[in-house]
């Protein structure tokens, strides 16, 4: 089934904050804010990330000249063990909290929690996002920053950076939700944490396909469709699955990913970046910036997500994936 | 004297290629190759083979991991011919101490001087 | 798309690791490695007093010593990125795999995170190090007395 949204709630803003390393990211132009200090002169990098969480939500509520105490809803996530940044920072915003797992789709799933609420007219402001921070994540789900790993081509560098929503009643000229997506729990046999893309694509093109069939759709309507974090290799996978169901080649233009593209041509980052912040940090700031612009009048977002922990690798468990997708228009 | 930089230089890059090989095509995690080779080192110290090595190549067999294993097993095997069974426990850690005990001390040292940083380059 | 079909797709895309390029790399990084522990022992040996078997121990220390050096400032993790088994295996990288383990876990203090987690990456080798040699030893120790072999 998909979900209809018949009051189209707004993306009124968007506040995106990044670590110094993503300065070196093609769409670091679009970002509020690009830090020089990744622990955002904090202790640790736990701490660092709660910061960036507070900050990204900070600059979506300056835009749009509203106080954390007319924020209704607060729905994000991290990838950290307990998501205790995001708790943590909800602790400091004072706005009711929801924190929501969904690995690097949660930029998405957060979107259409904070759209059911805003539809259900149970909230006029709400904020969705979330975040990844890269030495925290690093060390929970792979190896410590200073292990000397040989990190194979196929690997995936996780982002620093925040990226939170306003969402709100409509409003004419902004981007608006239509319709959104829920994905399964998808899962074809990988098991390669090193290889992140492979994962997650089979769950990106199970979501695509059923909001294109149940919107009567093809992706000629769209302007973009942009995954989340599927990187180079797990991009070219999409598309290959999409082919062998009849999509033409031209159409796949249309089809882009964040992180195939975040850090553009620069081989350091093997297949490209991941992370929750990715599709975050992408999403609400050079998405939305470019629909407001009139670039893109119909996206699909489609964040994508590894449903693992470092406990059921190594018990030799596969990886299932998620992907979530919203339907955003722009008059 | 150039005869041993050299011999230490070779026997110490091949031991490095089956490590490897056993990453790339074995698809061993970096853990399990270490591990591997551990128990390769105790294995030719048992059979008297390590030492001979270690004549022949210097560093080049005492620098790579399986040099652990050799050392391991060499002083198990010392103290069990002089003292019998119980040498067997006893004897492994006599002659192995340094690398442990310096990895443990710099571990410690380095953790109060050093940060990690996420940079790439 | 089916399940095999889909790995079989898989496989077709993802790229090989260049294994040409990565055994060279790895012989000369861990050969260069080991030639500089040589020149250690030779420097123990000529001053130091130390003789050719005993050389061993200080060289294996000073080089890991190096290899702290190296894992604090973030340079190790550039030279294994390149060399993989060439600065895995030599002991170098087991001084590395304590001391990054040490050096991330220090935000939880020095008992619990240092101490409980020093031998995180570590802790397998020398777990496998010790129970092979127990056994080597003594599978030879019963040869031995049952009169197969001699020490």
């Amino acid at each position: 089934m998909v979900i209809l949204f018949q009051t189209k709630p707004s993306l009124l803003a968007g506040g995106v904050v990044a670590g110094p390393l993503e300065n070196r990211s093609v769409f670091s132009q679009y970002f509020d804010s690009v830090y020089d200090d990744e622990r955002w002169q904090m202790k640790t990098n736990e701490q660092g990330h709660r910061k960036m969480i507070e900050e990204a939500c900070e600059y979506a509520m300056k835009k749009m000249g509203v106080q954390k105490g007319d924020i209704d809803y607060l729905m994000g996530g991290d990838l950290v063990n307990q998501m205790t940044p995001t708790n943590f920072a909800a602790r400091d915003l004072e706005i009711p909290f929801i924190g929501l797992f969904s690995a690097c789709a949660t930029s998405v799933s957060s979107v259409i929690i904070a759209c059911l609420l805003t539809e259900l007219g149970a909230a006029n402001f709400s904020l969705a996002g979330a975040s990844s921070q890269h030495n925290a994540i690093e060390r929970q789900f792979r190896y410590p920053i200073n292990y000397g790993a040989q990190k194979p081509q196929t690997a995936q560098w996780t982002v620093t950076a925040a990226g939170y929503a306003l969402i709100g009643k409509h409003r004419e000229e902004y981007p608006s939700i239509e319709a959104a997506t829920i994905g399964k729990s998808v899962d074809y046999g990988m098991d390669d944490p090193f290889h992140m893309g492979a994962a997650m694509a089979p769950a990106a093109f199970q979501t695509i396909q059923s909001h294109l069939q149940q919107r009567n759709q093809k992706i000629y309507h769209y302007d973009l469709i942009l995954t989340g974090d599927l990187g180079q290799l797990g991009l070219k996978l999409l598309k290959g699955m999409l082919v062998e169901n009849g999509v033409k080649n031209e159409e796949l233009t249309l089809l882009r990913d964040a992180g195939a593209e975040f850090y553009g041509q620069d081989e350091a980052f093997q297949s490209g970046a991941s992370g929750a912040g990715c599709s975050a940090a992408v999403f609400f700031s050079y998405v939305i910036q470019q629909m407001r612009a009139g670039s893109y009048k119909r996206v699909l977002l489609v964040a994508t997500g590894a449903l693992l922990s470092p406990l059921s690798y190594q018990q030799g468990e596969t990886i299932p994936c998620t992907a979530h997708a919203i339907e955003i228009t722009m008059k | 004297m150039v005869m041993t930089f050299i011999f230490a230089f070779i026997v110490g890059g091949i031991i490095c290629v089956i490590g490897q090989l056993l990453m790339d095509v074995g698809n061993l995690t970096p853990a399990h190759t270490l591990s591997t080779l551990v128990v390769v080192g105790a294995i030719l110290d048992g059979m008297g083979l390590y030492e001979p090595l270690i004549n022949f190549a210097g560093a080049g067999a005492t620098v790579p991991i399986t040099s652990f294993g050799n050392s391991l097993t060499h002083g198990a095997l010392a103290e069990a011919e002089k003292h019998g069974l119980v040498g067997v426990l006893t004897g492994m850690f006599e002659v192995t101490s340094s690398g442990i005990s310096a990895a443990i001390v710099f571990g410690f040292i380095g953790a109060l001087i050093f940060r990690p940083k996420g940079n790439i380059d | 798309m089916e399940k095999e079909q889909y790995q079989q797709l898989e496989q077709n895309v993802t790229p090989k690791p260049p294994y040409l390029k990565n055994v060279a790399k790895a012989f000369f990084v861990g050969g260069f490695i080991c030639a500089i522990g040589q020149a250690v022992s030779l420097f123990y040996i000529i001053f130091f007093n130390f003789t050719e078997a005993t050389a061993g121990n200080p060289t294996v220390a000073t080089v890991v010593f190096f290899s702290m050096i190296l894992t604090g400032l973030g340079l190790y993790k550039r030279i294994g990125q390149f060399a993989g088994a060439g600065s895995a295996v030599p002991v170098t990288g087991f001084g590395n795999a304590v001391v990054s383990a040490a050096i991330e876990h220090r935000s939880e203090g020095l008992v619990l995170g240092v101490g409980g987690n020093l031998f995180k990456l570590a802790g397998s080798v020398v777990l496998f190090g010790v129970v092979s040699a127990f056994f080597v030893a003594l599978i030879k120790y019963i040869l031995v007395t049952i009169g197969v072999v001699s020490w």
